[in-house]
This record gives structure tokens, sequence and C-alpha cells, in this order.
């Protein structure tokens, strides 16, 4: 009998010891309970009403930005734990720019233009901490974290506009394209007449270099093809004339050739409407091409930020680096291609270390330390790596050769 | 008109029909397909006859040598999937030849097909939706393993384990689901279900352009390993024309159901001569902020295959399009050794 009881215990504690990576039913109450308290009271908050406008117009850093993301913190309140999305993010986006953000999925590149539009998954999906400053029209500074929900909507789509990635699933498929254009006209100016918002939508279909576009007012979404929907989503984000357009991987669904056309026409739209475009990718070449600023990603947090020269010429962090060398680059002759080993941690239970270091080739012995602080490179080249202290003196070297040669060009000019 | 088109069909079919000879005396290929054509019949009804149809596939012809890998690019639409999928049988060939071993595959009976359907195997693109959520990864990899009776029962397990391993799976994952696995690893799992049967060819449909930039290398890297120590033949159908460079041997470019550009890598990224090449080549983003290159941009979107415009498929958005190309079909010809084009700038005669 003894040993009998023995081996069932054995038993027991093997298979506890196994289920250790899964979460028991207890846990997923607890965490679910506690989430729920916090989630209802961050939703009182955001559905108040009649809200004081002192109470989120707060003074940009820079009255040369748009928009001003400041250590925001956006959360998944899920039940198996708290999703840390996007973790202390802060990078700024100037007028008249684009800015890149790379990353690959599950980085929280989303996540940070969702938050910037408030279109969260709620209720899990909330913004924990931090700001984001954007500069109106008007010359008001928002702080877009404390809008309530009311008051976002008169903000959202008139002063910045969302292209997304799959031009088939956000549009919907039981209205006409024109239908579906001049709704945007009549919820953001009231009183507008169906002849003039008709008339509104036809010109901006034309400047959106689509063919006939009367006949394509009149037309259902699938009626057209992948690259006319998103010249069609580009209409409808420019129709209010927006501050800032967001496009969230707007070419990974189209083919090469349409791709192509696509980012001409969001360059040439760029200097029309004088604003700002905030660019999402994972796609390195067509953020080279467009970008002008760009910001690296890596599970939360941006691990390295600087000016396209910068980071595809001068890149620092081991990531940076690794992404770049493992694109297959045309006619490049190598052997084989670079890999980074290993996967993405798990965004629920994320290390206290470096949360690349698993991945890093070039760890040390500082990596096991907390999770490094980002440095300062060049006045507008940054990086969270311990690898740049090393290579400081290095850079300086650098910089002082770069600064020799943009003088000489002063002199020449 | 059209007789004298259906006039120059034929010549380019003999045309074809004369070098594949030739060619296989050099070497000795594993896969030879003539004017395969695959139509899908348009608006059948109970009263009408088929009149109209899609010509996904409309006679392409090549070759591929034991251990080359062949690189099938192209827009969507432009039928790279249908024809890899035509030469598999999961789609039934309308017309042509499919040789496999000189054996034609589209007149063999399906007893025979299923013998040799080990032989000739296909990763698909989207490794969320190959792999059945309720097997786990033993018996997804194991499944066709044991009904083509590879190896015998006793060293099943151990042989699945082997075969995961050379995909860079550890053992452990064997009796583990697919949902717990990220997007790289299920491509994985794709990869060592169609390695375990032991097969000499693998149709790999766009199977990394799901994938993220550092997963993709890894996936490619474990292509390229795996054909080096095995000999397999792929057929690499992408529209990545950077993936498809690194990868392979031979390109051939594929515009509305027929080949526009065949030859080898060098050829077609050194020497490119179809206009529509070109403009692919050039809308490729580099990843490199100083080059700005001269852009040929495309105007308007691929045409609908159900309604193919006359003559040269693609007159209408070429940039170079001359009075020919509307109403006379080129000639798929042979202008270096190995190099074919389908272009009226070229000479036709």
């Amino acid at each position: 009998m003894k040993n009998v009881i023995e081996q069932l215990k054995k038993k027991r504690e093997k298979k506890q010891q196994e289920s250790k990576h899964y979460i028991s039913k207890e846990q997923i109450k607890a965490t679910a309970k506690e989430n729920n308290r916090i989630i209802k009271q961050m939703e009182k908050q955001n559905n108040r009403k009649n809200v004081d406008e002192s109470e989120y117009i707060t003074q940009m850093r820079d009255p040369n930005n748009v928009v001003e993301f400041d250590n925001l913190h956006a959360y998944f309140y899920t039940d198996a734990g708290v999703v840390k999305a996007v973790d202390g993010v802060s990078f700024d986006v100037p007028k008249r720019s684009i800015v890149g953000v790379v990353g690959e999925s599950g980085c929280g590149k989303s996540v940070t233009s969702l938050a910037l539009m408030k279109l969260m998954a709620q209720p899990t999906g909330q913004i924990a901490k931090g700001e984001i400053r954007y500069n109106a029209k008007d010359g008001k500074a928002y702080n877009i974290a404390k809008v309530p929900r009311e008051d976002m909507n008169k903000i959202r789509g008139k002063e910045m506009a969302m292209i997304f990635q799959e031009p088939m699933t956000s549009l919907n498929p039981v209205f006409r394209i024109g239908e579906q254009l001049d709704e945007v006209l009549f919820l953001h100016f009231p009183g507008i007449s169906k002849e003039e918002a008709k008339q509104k939508s036809i010109a901006m279909l034309k400047t959106v270099n689509i063919a006939m576009p009367e006949s394509i007012y009149s037309r259902y979404p699938h009626e057209l093809s992948g690259g006319m929907r998103q010249r069609v989503m580009i209409a409808m984000a420019l129709l209010c004339d927006p501050n800032l357009i967001i496009a969230d991987e707007p070419t990974t669904a189209l083919d090469v050739t349409i791709q192509a056309q696509i980012l001409d026409l969001l360059r040439n739209i760029k200097n029309d409407i004088n604003g700002s475009i905030m660019l999402i990718t994972h796609d390195l070449g067509v953020i080279a091409e467009m970008a002008d600023y760009v910001v690296v990603m890596y599970a939360g947090r941006i691990i390295e930020k600087g000016t396209v020269r910068e980071i595809f010429k001068n890149p620092v962090h081991p990531y940076t680096v690794g992404l770049q060398k493992s694109i297959p680059a045309l006619s490049s002759g190598e052997e084989k291609l670079y890999t980074i080993p290993g996967t993405v941690p798990n965004p629920i239970n994320l290390p206290d270390y470096c949360y690349f270091r698993d991945r890093c080739e070039k760890r040390f012995g500082k990596c096991n330390g907390a999770y490094p602080e980002t440095v300062q490179i060049s006045p507008t080249h940054f990086a969270a790596c311990y690898l740049v202290d090393e290579m400081k003196t290095e850079i300086k070297e650098k910089l002082k050769e770069v600064d020799k040669n943009a003088k000489k060009q002063q002199r020449k000019n | 008109m059209p007789k004298n088109n259906n006039e120059k069909i034929e010549n380019i079919v003999e045309e074809n029909k004369l070098a594949s000879p030739l060619q296989e005396k050099k070497n000795k290929p594993i896969l030879v397909v003539e004017n395969l054509k695959k139509y899908f019949p348009l608006g059948s009804s109970w009263f009408q006859k088929q009149k109209h149809y899609v010509k996904a596939v409309d006679g392409v012809s090549f070759t591929i040598d034991e251990g080359k890998t062949l690189g099938v690019v192209g827009e969507s639409g432009c039928g790279k999937t249908t024809l890899g999928r035509t030469i598999l049988r999961l789609h039934s060939i309308t017309d042509g030849k499919v040789m496999y071993d000189d054996i034609d595959l589209r007149t063999i009976s399906k007893k025979e097909m299923t013998k040799l359907r080990p032989k000739i195997q296909i990763i698909f693109q989207d490794p969320y939706s190959s792999l059945s959520p309720r097997m786990t990864i033993g018996e997804i990899i194991g499944e066709a393993v044991r009904q083509h009776k590879i190896v015998p029962k006793e060293e099943f397990r151990d042989y699945i384990i082997e075969t995961m391993r050379l995909c860079g799976l550890p053992a452990y994952y064997y009796s583990r689901y697919p949902h717990e696995f990220s997007g790289g690893q299920r491509q994985r799992i794709s990869i060592a279900r169609s390695l375990a049967l032991k097969p000499d060819l693998i149709i790999c449909d766009e199977p990394v352009s799901a994938l993220d930039v550092s997963i993709q290398a890894q996936i490619i890297n474990l292509l390229v390993e795996l054909q080096e120590k095995m000999k397999i033949t792929y057929i690499f159908i992408s529209h990545d024309l950077s993936v498809v460079e690194y990868i392979s041997d031979e390109i051939m470019v594929m515009y509305l159901g027929n080949v526009v550009e065949h030859g080898t890598t060098e050829q077609i990224f050194k020497n490119t001569m179809h206009p529509y090449t070109k403009a692919l080549l050039s809308a490729v983003p580099i990843p490199d902020p100083d080059t700005k290159k001269q852009r040929i941009i495309l105007t308007g979107d691929i045409p609908s295959p159900a309604n193919p415009p006359k003559g040269c498929k693609f007159h209408t958005r070429c940039a170079q399009c001359m009075e020919v190309c509307k109403t006379v079909d080129p000639k798929f010809k042979e202008y270096e050794p190995g190099h074919k084009v389908a272009c009226h700038l070229y000479p036709q005669d």
C-alpha cells in the first residue's frame, strides 16, 4: 500500500512541475478580477461627458512637433495577465516629415499608433501611463491619453487619419464607395449638403489618381482591385485635410508594382497637405525609401531611433544590425543569409534584463543587469544597449569625422 | 487574326518541343512541363454551354534539373500558385504535359498518382491555416508517412523525431499542438511534413511571405541547407524578388498566365530583357537611403484574366508599347542560351 501511495504522490508532483508553464484556474480568476477592477476605473474616466477642456490641454515640448509620445505605456489587461504591448515609448513626429516605425510582428508598433488614435481594443486595451501630446491645427495641444471618448471623436478622422493594412476589411462591403466617403464629411462638417459632399469626394478620388472617379464613386468595394481600394482608403483619410496620417502597413497586402504606385502617391500627398506621416511597416526597404526618421521597436520598447541615414548607415543596436543583415539584398551575392537566432519573448512574462539578450550575439557580462537605459549617441540618434558605452569612444571619433565632413561641405557651399 | 495567333502558338509549341530534347542530353531533368494549361470555367449554367474561361495558366513550358531551384515570380493573379497546384494535380490539368521521370502526370490514374505523391510535395503559404489544430505535431508530420509506409512501424517515432531535428525542431515538440507555436516554427513543421516523405521535388508556394524578416532568413537558410544535404529540387513561388534571387538557379517571370521571361538568375538580374521584368525589379524597395534609383512605375492594375487584352497581354501597362503589341502575340523565343523572352522589342524571326 505504502508503495502505491508514494508512487501516486510522485506522479502528482511530476504533474505539478510540468504544469508550471500553464496557469491554473484559480490564478486566472484572480488576475481577471484584479484586471476588471482596473479596467472599470479607466473606462469610467473615458466615458465621462462634458469634460472641461483644461483637463486635457497641455503644452507641446517643441511647437515644431505634431505628436510627442512621452513614456507611453499601453497595456492589454487579459485574463492570462497584463500584456505590456507598449512599455515606455517616447519619440516625436516633427512637422512635415515622415517617421517610420519598424519592428517584427508583436513588437507593439501597431498598438502605438492605435493608442494615438484611441482605437485600442477596448475595454481590455488601455493607456496605462504616459502622455501623447498632439499639436492640433488650431494651435491647441491635446493630451490624447486623457481626452475622453466623446471629445476624441472630434479629433479622430478630422485632425489625424489612419490608413489600415487590409483595404478589403476596412471598407464596408455593403455600401458604395461614395456613401462611405460622404459619411466622413457628414460627420465632421455638419450641415454640408449632399451635392457638396459628392463633389468633394469625387475631387478627392481624382487627387489619389483614380481614373473615372465618377463611376468609382457609385461602385462597391468588391468591384475594385487591391491597389484601387487602398487609394480609396487614402482618399478617405485625406477628406478632412488632416494634420497627420498614420499609415499602418499600407502596402503589405499589395504587389511590388502596386506598392511602388502607392508609396509614390503617399510621398506626393505629404507635400500637398503639408502634414506628417507616421509610417508603420516591417519592410526596411520601404522605410529607407520613404522615412526621414526611423524608430526601431522590439518587444514593446524602442531600442534605437534616429534619422534614416543614422539607422541604416551607422546602426548601433545588435537587433537593428541583424535585421538589416537578414534581408536578402538584390544582387549582393552573399553565400548565406544572416539570421537572428530564436524568437521574440512572450509579452506577458518579459524578463527583467535586456529583452534581446537571449538572441544577441554580442552579449557580455553587463547584459545580465537591468534593462539598459536609452543613451544618446548624436543629437538625433538614441539607442538602448550596453554596447553603446563600449563603443562610445569609437562613435565619438566617427561623429567627429562626420562633423568635419559637414563643415567642409558648408564651407564649399 | 485568331487563325494567325493559333498558328503562332502552335509554332511556339513546336519550338519548345524541339528545344526540350536538346536540354535533356545536357542534364537529367526531373520535371518537364510542356504547354501546360489550366482553364477555370466561368458562369456555367444549366442551359448554356460553358464558353468563357479564366485562363489561369495558359501554355507554360519549362524543365527543371535535379537539385536545382526554379523561382516563379509575378504579381498576384498571374497564375503562379495555380501553376504549382496544377503540376501536383491538385487542380485537374486542362491541356499539356507534365512529365515527372518520364511519367505523364496527366494521363495516369488517381491511384497511381497517390503512389507518386510522396515524391512531389508542397509547402503552403499560410502556416496558420495549413496545419490541423486538432493533431499533435508528431501526427501532422507522421500522417502521410504512415499512409505511404515510408518506414516500418517500429521505427516510426524515431524517424519523425529525426526529421524534426533536421528541420530545427526539438524532440519534445512531438506531442504538442500547432497553436503553441509561432509562425516561423509552424513553417518549419510544414517543411518537416513534406520532408518526411523523402520527396524529390518540393513546390514551395510563398513559404516565407507570411513571416517576419528575421524568421524569413531562418526558413530560407533551412531550405537551402536541406537542398544541399538531400539534393531536393524546388519550385519556389514568390512575389518577393530579393528572396527569389537569393534562392533560385533559374527564374521564370509570369504575367497573366503566360511566361514572359525565363532564364538563369544571373541573366534575369544582369541582362533583364522584358519591360515587365524591368518594372518588377525597379519596384523593389532597397534598404539603403542613399541609393535613389530611377523607378519605372507601372500604371494601372493587372487586367482581369477572364478578359485578357489582345496581342501582348502586357501592352496595356507597358511603357514601350508599339502598334504591333496591341494585335500580335509575341513569340516566346530564346535570345541567349537558356534565356527566353516574349516581347516585340526583340527580333521575332
